[in-house]
């Protein structure tokens, strides 16, 4: 039930790029067709899945002060936390390479798709910002970790498609020169950000 | 020659090549921190330390770094200087440190730091990495002390947290824009003063 509760609540109230403004280089310079949105989208949730577990364990065994408790005694008082920034971008950064090959490897299809965006998301905000929001927010289990990772992903796909959207019909309207391109994403993104304020305060 | 050459480095990106507003780069981070004015000054100085030294840093090794790994190099020396940022911020404003929360630690992916390490730190030496660096971090705080202005003074009437609109105003009936403290308004903000800049500098505009 928990675990539910942090999937949705991540999607939604949480939003990385409503609520928290991860991911918004990518998200301006990506969104601007629905297809190479949805293709970075799903390489996004897909590093999430596999990063937030990954980064929550070492930080559960390895970071965390006591955490090294396991190796005896003697490391009961290690805190080790001030690595924290360092391990979490090389995890991030070596998985992606993994996650690249073995999907050139076994899914050449999805390679073909998500292929260009991988290498990317290695400096994707949102990437990083999971793996330290789990970490700051104190999640106790892996299973919700996970959980966390999958629904902050979704939660960016569903905003950089929707957000795709709203920018192809845009290109045929009328804007003042001065705010075409750039300055009217960010306005239509702030718009829809107080779209987004409304699931705010759902318990479930 | 080569002065001015460097006083431009300096210059441009307080302007026509602002990291924020025309590169659209480092929009992650410049966001969040800007409710009030001293965490948005204190992100303000630590991205530029971090984009000066590490273009410094870069640009000396750049004829050193396999190209292969380039990647990887900069985000370890990237993140070794954020973690010097984020252990001097703990010992000395640890109620800052707080506030800043994972911002501070995500100033390693900030898209300006290594936009200007791939764009200009491999290939340039390194005074002049070091003014571009001090550029871009001046152009991004520029941006960021703006907003943050603008956010803490109408959506709580404070600077730097002491108040300055008046209380005699308040019994006239004005209030807080407490929307401003929201997060929308940050980027409708940002939209905003890409909208003046853009409509003074025509070169800017986007066809």
């Amino acid at each position: 039930m928990e675990s539910l509760n942090i999937f949705i609540k991540s999607i939604f109230i949480d939003n990385m790029i409503f609520a928290y403004f991860l991911g918004m280089c990518s998200f301006l310079a990506v969104s601007k067709t629905v297809k190479t949105s949805a293709g970075l989208g799903l390489a996004v949730i897909f590093v999430l899945l596999v990063t937030v577990p990954v980064n929550f364990l070492l930080n559960q065994y390895i970071l965390k002060p006591g955490a090294l408790s396991w190796l005896g005694e003697g490391f009961k008082d290690v805190d080790l936390s001030f690595l924290t920034f360092i391990m979490f971008i090389a995890v991030i950064a070596a998985i992606v390479q993994l996650v690249e090959m073995i999907v050139e490897r076994f899914a050449p299809a999805l390679y073909g798709q998500l292929g260009i965006f991988l290498p990317l998301i290695a400096v994707n905000c949102a990437i990083m910002g999971a793996s330290l929001f789990m970490q700051s927010r104190e999640i106790p289990t892996l299973g919700q970790a996970t959980c966390f990772g999958i629904g902050s992903g979704i939660g960016w796909f569903i905003a950089i498609v929707l957000m795709a959207a709203i920018r192809e019909k845009i290109t045929y309207s009328h804007i003042p020169a001065p705010l075409k391109g750039v300055g009217i994403a960010f306005i239509t993104c702030g718009i829809m950000a107080v779209a987004f304020m409304s699931f705010m305060g759902i318990k479930l | 020659m080569a002065k001015n050459k460097n006083l431009e480095l300096l210059t441009n990106s307080l302007n026509i090549n602002n990291p924020v507003t025309v590169q659209v780069l480092g929009i992650c981070s410049a966001l969040a921190v800007t409710v009030q004015l001293e965490p948005a000054i204190v992100m303000a100085i630590s991205v530029t330390f971090v984009t000066a030294l590490s273009n410094l840093i870069i640009s000396l090794l750049r004829n050193t770094i396999p190209s292969r790994i380039r990647i990887i190099v900069q985000l370890m020396v990237v993140s070794f200087l954020v973690i010097v940022v984020d252990q001097v911020l703990k010992a000395f404003m640890y109620q800052l440190d707080k506030q800043l929360s994972v911002y501070v630690g995500l100033i390693i992916t900030n898209c300006i730091v290594m936009g200007r390490l791939e764009a200009f730190a491999l290939g340039n030496k390194p005074l002049p990495a070091l003014l571009d660096g001090i550029g871009s971090g001046a152009g991004y705080g520029v941006i960021l002390i703006i907003v943050a202005f603008v956010r803490e003074l109408f959506g709580s009437g404070k600077l730097f947290g002491c108040q300055v609109i008046p209380d005699g105003m308040y019994n006239i009936g004005y209030e807080n824009c407490g929307f401003m403290l929201n997060p929308p308004m940050a980027l409708i903000l940002i939209g905003v003063i890409i909208w003046i800049q853009r409509a003074r500098n025509k070169e800017l505009q986007e066809k």
